[in-house]
C-alpha cells in the first residue's frame, strides 16, 4: 500500500491535528487546513488525493469548498465530515459530489476504509 | 322589563364558558330547550285560546240562531191563532144583535157555524151586566150561572176583551175563556163569551218539530204549564225554573233544569195574551257540534305541543352534540397542535445541544484515539496496559455519547421530510429501542422477525420511526401485560416490502375499523387525541406505501405497513 496523501480540514483545530496524527501513525499522509480558504492554498500548492472536509466552518463554508474542488479538481473525491447528524446536508452533500459522509464523533477505522474506497473509486491506490 | 328580569334570573341566555363541561353542556341544553319551547308554544297556547274563544261565540250563535228563529215563528202562529179566535168571538158579538144572542136557537145556529169555521170552540154564552148567564150553547148546562163575583168578568168590564190563562174549570179539560164586551144603545153592557180548547195549542207546538231531547211548552205570566210538557210536568202544574226575565223578542237563555242538566231555554213573552213560550234544549245537545270541534282542538294543541316537545329535544340534543363534538375537536386540534409544537421546540433545542456537544466529542474521541494509538505503539512501561483499559473505557462512553446525541438528533429530524437509503429492519429495531422499557416493565413478548438480506429502501427514516412508534404504541394499548407482540419484515414484491405489526390483544369492531383512519376518532378515552393513526395513514401515503388493517374483537390485530423500495413520482420528495 502507498502512502495516501490526505487532506484534512475543519475549523477545529484540536480535532484536525489529532485526526491527522492518528492517521499518520496508520501511514496516511495527512495535512491539515483550518478552513476553506486555507484548504484551496493547499489543493493549489500540493494536491492531495482525497479531501476530508467538515461542512460546518466559518467564512468559506464545507459546501462551497466542495463546489470549488468539484470544479477545479474533479478528480479528487471529498469525504464530508458532519457535527450535525442531519442526513438532509449530507443528502445535499452528497447530491454537490461528495463521495460520501460521515457523522462525527468518528471511527477512525470507518474513515480509512472511506478513503480506500474513494480512492478505489478514482482508480487511485 | 319583567321577561328581561326573568330571562337573567334563569340565565337562559348566558353560556357559561367555564367549568365543569358536562354541567356546562348540560345548562347550554336545559337553556336553548326551555327558549325554544317558550317561543314556540307560548304563542301556539295564545292562539289557541284565542280560537277557542272565537270559535265558541261563533259557533254558538249558529246554533242558537235558529232556535230563536223557531221560537220567534211558532209565537207569532200562536198570536195569530189566538188574533184570530179573539176577532171572531168579537165580530159574532158586533154583527149579531143583543136579541138574536139572547136567544138560544139562534146562538145555537151561530155557535155551530163558528165551529165548522174555526175549529177549538167549546161552547159560546151570553152575559148580562149583571154577570148571569143568559144564553147558552155547549156540551155543558151553564144557563143562569152567575159569573159577578169571577175576576175575569171584572177584567172584562174593565178592558173589553179578555183572554183567560188555560184551566180546567168544571169542564175537566184545559182550555181558555174569551170574552168581548158590547154595550146596547142603551148603555147596559152584555159580554160575548167562548170556550176553546187547547187541542190547538199542542198541534202548534208538534208543528215546531223539535227532537226528541228537546221540550217545547206555553207558560203563563206566573209559570204555570199551559200546554204538557215531556219533563217539568203536566198542564196547570208550576214551571220547576225561575221565569226568564222579560223579553218581547225571542231569548235565549242559560239554565239548570231540576234534573241538574245544563239547559238552554229560548223563550218568548206574548205582547198581547199572558202567554209564554219556551223551548227548553238541552245544552250539551246543541252545543254537540261545538263540543267536538272543542276536543278536536284541543287534541290538535295537545299533538302540537307534543310534536314540538319531541323536536325540540330532538334539535337541541343534536345541536349542543355537535356543539361538543366541535368544541372536543377544537380542543383536541389545540392540543396536537401544542404538542407538535412543544415537540418541535423540544426538536431544535435537542438538536443544538447534541450539534454542540457532538464537536468537543469528536476532539475528545479523537484524543482518546490518539491515546490508545500511542499506546499501541508504545513500547511497555509500568503502567501501559492501565492506561489502554482507561483509554477504552474514554472511547466507549464516548460512543454512549454518540448514541444519545444521534437519538436526540434523530428525534429533532423527524419533523421534516427526508429521503434516504436506509435498512428497514433497523429502522424498526431502532424504534423498537424506544419502547423496549416499557415492555421489559410489562413483561411483552416482542418478537422481530426481521428478514435476512432485505433490500435497503429510499424512504424517510424520521417519518418510518413515527410510523413505526404509533403501530408498536397502538399494539401495546390493545395488549394485557405479558401479552405477545410479532414485528415481521418481508420483501412482498419487487418493489414493495412490508412490516406488520401483529397483536394478541383486545382487537377492534367492524365498526371501529371504518373509523381508525378518521381524525379525532379515538377509542383511548380522555388520553387519545385520535390523531396517530391518521398522523400514520398520512405519512404512510406521502411516502408512496399503503396500510392494512386485520382485526377480530378479542384475537388482536394486524397492521401491515406497505413500502415502495423507490418513492413513487410526486410521493415524498
Amino acid at each position: 500500500m502507498s502512502k495516501w496523501k490526505v487532506l484534512l480540514v475543519d475549523d477545529e483545530v484540536e480535532f484536525v491535528t489529532t485526526l491527522s496524527e492518528r492517521l499518520n501513525l496508520r501511514g496516511v499522509h495527512a495535512q491539515t487546513a483550518f478552513d476553506g480558504e486555507e484548504a484551496l492554498r493547499c489543493l493549489e500548492e500540493d494536491p492531495p488525493q482525497v479531501v476530508v472536509l467538515d461542512m460546518m466552518m466559518p467564512g468559506l463554508g464545507g459546501l462551497e469548498v466542495l463546489q470549488r474542488i468539484r470544479k477545479e479538481y474533479p478528480q479528487i473525491p471529498v469525504i464530508l465530515l458532519t457535527g450535525h447528524s442531519s442526513t438532509r446536508d449530507g443528502m445535499e452533500g452528497m447530491r454537490l459530489g461528495a463521495f460520501d459522509y460521515l457523522m462525527k464523533p468518528l471511527n477512525i477505522g470507518e474513515l480509512i476504509e472511506k478513503i480506500g474506497k474513494a480512492l478505489e473509486s478514482v482508480g487511485g491506490k | 322589563m319583567k321577561v328581561q328580569e326573568w330571562f337573567k334570573s334563569f340565565h337562559l341566555l348566558d353560556f357559561p364558558e367555564e367549568g365543569e363541561s358536562p354541567v356546562r353542556y348540560r345548562l347550554l341544553r336545559r337553556n336553548m330547550m326551555i327558549l325554544m319551547i317558550v317561543i314556540t308554544i307560548v304563542p301556539l297556547l295564545f292562539m289557541a285560546i284565542m280560537n277557542y274563544h272565537q270559535y265558541q261565540s261563533t259557533l254558538k250563535d249558529e246554533i242558537v240562531n235558529p232556535l230563536r228563529v223557531l221560537v220567534n215563528k211558532t209565537k207569532h202562529s200562536f198570536e195569530l191563532f189566538l188574533a184570530q179566535r179573539l176577532s171572531t168571538v168579537s165580530f159574532i158579538a158586533s154583527a149579531y144583535p143583543l136579541e138574536e144572542l139572547a136567544d138560544e136557537n139562534a146562538l145555537n145556529r151561530i155557535f155551530r157555524v163558528m165551529r165548522q169555521e174555526f175549529g177549538g170552540f167549546v161552547d159560546l154564552g151570553l152575559i148580562d151586566d149583571k154577570g148571569v148567564q143568559v144564553s147558552y150553547v155547549g156540551p155543558y148546562d151553564l144557563k143562569g150561572k152567575n159569573y159577578e163575583e169571577q175576576s175575569w168578568f171584572h177584567e172584562v168590564r174593565i178592558r173589553g176583551t179578555y183572554i183567560s190563562d188555560v184551566f180546567m174549570g168544571y169542564r175537566k179539560f184545559p182550555h181558555i175563556v174569551m170574552a168581548v164586551q158590547r154595550r146596547t144603545d142603551g148603555g147596559s153592557a152584555w159580554i160575548l163569551r167562548a170556550t176553546i180548547d187547547t187541542e190547538k195549542f199542542n198541534d202548534l207546538i208538534a208543528s215546531m218539530q223539535l227532537d226528541p231531547s228537546s221540550d217545547a211548552f206555553l207558560l203563563n205570566k206566573s209559570g204555570v204549564f199551559q200546554t204538557p210538557s215531556k219533563r217539568y210536568g203536566g198542564v196547570l202544574d208550576q214551571f220547576p225554573l225561575v221565569l226568564p226575565p222579560f223579553s218581547s223578542e225571542a231569548n235565549v237563555v242559560e239554565e239548570k233544569d231540576p234534573q241538574g242538566r245544563e239547559v238552554l231555554i229560548a223563550y218568548t213573552y206574548f205582547l198581547h195574551s199572558p202567554y209564554i213560550l219556551a223551548v227548553v234544549k238541552p245544552r250539551g245537545e246543541v252545543l254537540k257540534a261545538w263540543y267536538t270541534l272543542k276536543t278536536e282542538l284541543f287534541f290538535l294543541f295537545l299533538f302540537s305541543v307534543v310534536v314540538i316537545f319531541l323536536v325540540v329535544l330532538k334539535l337541541t340534543d343534536v345541536m349542543v352534540r355537535r356543539m361538543r363534538e366541535s368544541d372536543e375537536k377544537r380542543e383536541a386540534a389545540f392540543r396536537e397542535m401544542e404538542h407538535t409544537h412543544k415537540l418541535s421546540s423540544i426538536g431544535r433545542l435537542a438538536a443544538g445541544v447534541a450539534h454542540e456537544i457532538n464537536n468537543p466529542l469528536a476532539i475528545i474521541n479523537e484524543k482518546a484515539g490518539l491515546m490508545t494509538d500511542l499506546l499501541e505503539y508504545s513500547e511497555d512501561f509500568p503502567e501501559k496496559e492501565k492506561f489502554k483499559a482507561l483509554a477504552e473505557v474514554i472511547l466507549q462512553s464516548i460512543n454512549r455519547c454518540r448514541s444519545i446525541t444521534h437519538r436526540l438528533l434523530g428525534f429533532a429530524r423527524r419533523m421534516e421530510v427526508q429521503i434516504e437509503v436506509l435498512d428497514l429492519n433497523e429502522v424498526v429495531k431502532e424504534t423498537f429501542t424506544f419502547l423496549e422499557k416499557e415492555a421489559l416493565y410489562r413483561n411483552l413478548d416482542v418478537r422481530l422477525q426481521l428478514a435476512d438480506n432485505l433490500p435497503r429502501i429510499a424512504s424517510d427514516r424520521g417519518q418510518l420511526q413515527q410510523v413505526f412508534l404509533n403501530l408498536l404504541n397502538n399494539s401495546f394499548a390493545a395488549v394485557e401485560d405479558g401479552g405477545i407482540i410479532t414485528v415481521t419484515t418481508y420483501e412482498k414484491d419487487m418493489d414493495t416490502e412490508a412490516v406488520s405489526i401483529q397483536d394478541n390483544g383486545c382487537g377492534m369492531s367492524e365498526e371501529t375499523i371504518k373509523h381508525i383512519f378518521e381524525p379525532f376518532f379515538t377509542t383511548k378515552k380522555g388520553t387519545g387525541t385520535g390523531l396517530g393513526l391518521p398522523i400514520t395513514y398520512g405519512i404512510i401515503k406521502k411516502l408512496g406505501g399503503d396500510i392494512e388493517v386485520q382485526s377480530k374483537e378479542g384475537k388482536g390485530t394486524t397492521m401491515t405497513v406497505y413500502l415502495p423500495k423507490k418513492p413513487r413520482n410526486g410521493s415524498g420528495v
